[in-house]
């Protein structure tokens, strides 16, 4: 089946078996890489990317469900200046070990901040409760959430 | 790597053109909505249908959750997410924002749909039973028009429904708005199906239970009501030994098989503790309003 998925912002086309999941069209059709394939079993978070908008487990989605639709990988996320303030946080405050959450994280994080700009530690929590670190680095995540929240916040102030 | 055996994929663009496509294409074709569900068993081979009628362009049609002169109505491509961000749901159903908290994690609500929790059948889901306990009805549309069917009339075993191949379910119906309810649950770690879990619905009239009904989830091999559960509890006013009682006979009532989240005597009493729990909180919340 022909495909045509708006992914970060530019239109990808590709023919594809119904059966192709959404995370290998990202990794093996677009060589975007930066999405990780973990558990395979839509548990570990480790390959959410954003469909319309919305943080979802790229595993158990296939690709031809976005065809039409858009897409966002953390690729897409980078701002053309610098790091996003939920990467530069996970910088800031070592929110990641060995990295192969951190990803999902990110996306998952960036799309809790755009709806609720100033999340509490429980809602942090239950926002990435989907999302799975092998590290067990939750401690540093919460934290590197909360200093994007922080310095998100600071920055709009500051451009408004 | 998982991958699904090979089907068909088809796109549906309204109801009708669902239903004709599932008539097309015959018994061995699924409704994909959310996927949640379907794609894990697909990939692990549990399920190989050979055509997939994908319905998420119907959202049009079938996203939505509106009070309709005091009836509940849920279009069946809600997702999770729109249950539990519901203030309409928080504020007379909440035992449905209690469970939603509770179903998988906030990704797979995202994606998720409330037709898709109801139609897959799985005795473990939590859904049925919150709607069970609402004395809910599904809104099923085929070839031949709609009918209702009580959600607790829905199954017919583990993954079997009465709807026939041909149907879609269009919509979840509730005509009862209860004057406080409540849904508990025991899960082995977050986010995972429940090895129990129990919904109640009630209201109350000079101080006794006047209707109350309960759903059982994951304790049989279907979603269950504790009818004589129920029946125990009608009449009688509330409080902790009354409470006791009823856990006891809705234990007696529910019909668990081990798996890998319990033994079934574990579930039983998970079953007797919850009932009681459940009972509290759903007298607290009638007693607020």
């Amino acid at each position: 089946m022909h495909i045509q998925v708006n992914v970060n912002g530019e239109m990808r086309e590709a023919d594809v078996e119904p059966r192709l999941l959404l995370v290998h069209f990202i990794r093996d059709y677009l060589g975007l890489t930066g999405t990780h394939w973990g558990c395979d079993t839509s548990n570990c978070g480790a390959c959410t990317v954003h469909l319309d908008g919305e943080p979802v487990k790229s595993c158990t989605i296939l690709a031809v469900r976005a065809d039409g639709h858009e897409v966002t990988t953390i690729e897409g996320i980078w701002s053309g200046t610098g790091l996003t303030p939920v990467q530069e946080g996970f910088h800031e405050e070592h929110g990641l070990q060995c990295g192969f959450c951190t990803p999902g994280m990110i996306m998952t994080a960036t799309a809790l901040l755009e709806r609720n700009p100033d999340p509490t530690e429980e809602e942090i929590r239950a926002a990435i409760s989907g999302n799975l670190c092998r590290c067990t680095g939750y401690e540093n995540i919460i934290r590197a959430v909360r200093w994007a929240a922080d310095h998100r916040t600071a920055r709009e102030e500051v451009s408004a | 790597m998982q991958v699904p055996a090979r089907f068909e994929y088809e796109v549906a663009t309204s109801v009708e053109g669902a239903i004709s496509l599932l008539q097309r294409y015959g018994s061995e074709t699924r409704l994909l909505a959310g996927g949640h569900s379907l794609i894990p068993m697909m990939k692990l081979r549990l399920a190989s249908p050979e055509v997939l009628v994908d319905i998420h362009r119907l959202d049009k049609d079938l996203r939505y959750i509106r009070d309709d002169g005091g009836t509940l109505r849920i279009g069946a491509l809600a997702r999770h997410k729109d249950v539990l961000e519901s203030e309409l749901v928080k504020e007379h159903y909440t035992l449905l924002t209690d469970a939603e908290t509770m179903i998988a994690d906030p990704l797979v609500r995202n994606m998720g749909t409330v037709g898709g929790a109801l139609a897959n059948g799985d005795p473990a889901e939590d859904l049925p039973a919150a709607f069970v306990a609402l004395g809910a009805e599904v809104v099923a549309r085929g070839p031949d028009g709609e009918r209702t069917i009580a959600v607790e009339d829905l199954y017919t075993g583990p993954y079997e429904t009465v709807l026939e191949p041909v149907d879609i379910i269009t919509e979840l119906r509730c005509s009862r708005q209860p004057a406080g309810s409540a849904y508990f649950k025991v899960e082995r770690r977050a986010g995972d199906y429940a090895s129990a879990a129990i919904g109640v619905a009630l209201n109350l009239a000079d101080g006794k239970i006047e209707d109350v009904r309960i759903g059982m989830c994951g304790v049989g091999s279907t979603t269950l009501r504790a009818r004589e559960t129920e029946e125990l509890l009608r009449g009688q006013r509330p409080g902790a030994e009354l409470y006791g009682r009823a856990g006891e006979r809705a234990a007696e009532e529910s019909n668990p098989l081990e798996d890998a989240r319990g033994t079934a005597p574990y579930k039983r009493d998970l079953v007797r503790v919850l009932v009681g729990r459940a009972l509290e909180k759903a007298v607290e919340r009638a007693e607020v309003v």
